[in-house]
């Protein structure tokens, strides 16, 4: 069966008919192109298989900000702690968010002062945990895109039906379209096209990043992980932008269908209300948050102001890495005092953000 | 974090099913699809199904890859 077999994407002699066509396409382009993948997991994904080491000299990949550990703010990571400590409750994250520095500390940090931190893979573990201690307070952190919000609108549903009463979500998940808006709307990422993520738009479709190709011409593909998929989707964008046609294409047709997942856009709905949102580096973008609604408030603990912007390092440059301004090795801290061991920034600090990924894949 | 991947469901009973990959098998939350079914393959994220798989989209993605490559299985290591 076609899915048993990854290999299927990563087929050598695939990937070599695919780079052969991307160079001649890229040969009558008129100018060098900016493509940003815009997904985390694209990001390590390029890195692994060595995709940037296959593109002609007129195409330059660059990351973006779609790793949601790397652009959760500083403020975020205080207000966890801060709840911990003053209801003595165990706080509940995904991995990847435990290393990420908050304004004087990360909840790793914090762990080891003594608060309760435990890491799941599911926010259904978080519930679990809360039905295990039914005398403590528990709170999921939840963080992540359009693909996981609706995991934690489900699990949501099921403590409403279990009547656990002492689990509750302090939500700062985000959603790509204001994003990646204020991206080409701020100008200093020049970019060309958008490698988009597979596993948002297998939860949206393709229609909300519509406004990408037909109001800023920049060119759009949705796309999956594997070598087959990324270099299928840098095909799409170079064709489309050598022959002036911007559009959304769609190469991850086995995941993504032209209106997502219906139930599970329904059930962020149900759950869920768009507000403002802090993303570290780029500051507030209007509507690009998702809160709890009303209808939930019994389970939500407030996320902190996102006009509120945090106290970053200052030698930092992990904002400028997020909008693609500059790479990982042009930031004067990359591989000397902030390394995977040493992290100063979050790009460093989750496993899949992009000074991470230089890191571990070119140095 | 948006990782996902693909795995096949053995079982399902309501909002529960059972799924397989990698030769391990793990409970998966089913809220998120509509009508699931043993035997359907799925993305599977941070514990529940998050979309159906295509099979048939799988395959016609490649042997349209194939066609316009020129490519004969001879030449790929791994055939559909």
């Amino acid at each position: 069966m076609v899915f048993d077999r990854l290999e299927n994407y990563r087929d050598p002699a695939r990937v070599a008919a695919l780079r052969e066509r991307i160079d001649a396409a890229a040969c009558s382009l008129k100018r060098p192109l900016r493509l940003m993948e815009v997904c985390g997991g694209h990001t390590m994904a390029i890195h692994r298989f060595g995709i940037h080491t296959l593109m002609p000299p007129q195409l330059d990949l660059i990351s973006g900000p779609g790793c949601p550990v790397c652009v959760t703010p500083g403020a975020y990571i205080d207000a966890a702690v801060e709840w911990g400590e003053s209801c003595d409750g165990i706080v509940v994250t995904f991995g990847d968010l435990y290393g990420v520095p908050g304004s004087d500390e990360s909840l790793e940090e914090a762990a080891g002062r003594g608060l309760d931190v435990r890491i799941v893979y599911s926010p259904g573990d978080a519930l679990d945990i809360a039905e295990r201690h039914a005398e403590r307070k528990v709170v999921f952190l939840g963080v992540g895109f359009e693909t996981t919000a609706p995991v934690v609108a489900a699990t949501l549903g099921q403590a409403r039906s279990r009547r656990q009463t002492n689990f509750q979500v302090m939500s700062a998940h985000k959603t790509m379209p204001g994003a990646l808006r204020a991206l080409v709307e701020c100008g200093d990422s020049a970019l060309d096209g958008f490698i988009l993520p597979g596993h948002v738009s297998a939860i949206t479709g393709a229609e909300p990043y519509r406004f990408l190709a037909e109001d800023y011409g920049v060119a759009c593909c949705i796309t999956g992980f594997e070598p087959v998929d990324i270099m299928q989707g840098i095909l799409s964008l170079v064709l489309q932008c050598g022959r002036s046609e911007p559009k959304v294409d769609n190469r991850y047709g086995r995941a993504v269908r032209p209106g997502g997942n219906p139930r599970a856009l329904e059930l962020l709905r149900r759950t869920f209300v768009a507000v403002d949102s802090q993303w570290r580096g780029m500051g507030c973008i209007e509507g690009s948050g998702l809160d709890l609604s009303e209808s939930w408030s019994d389970y939500a603990v407030p996320a902190p102001d996102p006009r509120l912007e945090s106290e970053n390092d200052v030698r930092c440059s992990c904002g400028e890495v997020l909008r693609g301004v500059i790479t990982p090795p042009q930031c004067p801290l990359f591989a000397s005092s902030c390394t995977p061991k040493t992290p100063i920034g979050p790009c460093m600090v989750s496993s899949e953000g992009s000074c991470a990924a230089h890191y571990r894949y070119t140095l | 974090m948006c990782l996902a991947v693909p795995v096949k469901l053995v079982e399902v009973d309501g909002d529960r099913g059972l799924a397989q990959f990698s030769g391990s098998r793990r409970e998966v939350g089913l809220q998120l699809l509509d009508r699931p079914e043993a035997g359907d393959y799925v993305l599977l994220h941070a514990g529940f199904a998050i979309q159906k798989l295509d099979p048939q989209e799988a395959l016609e993605t490649l042997e349209l890859l194939d066609e316009m490559a020129g490519l004969r299985d001879s030449e790929l290591k791994n055939g559909i």
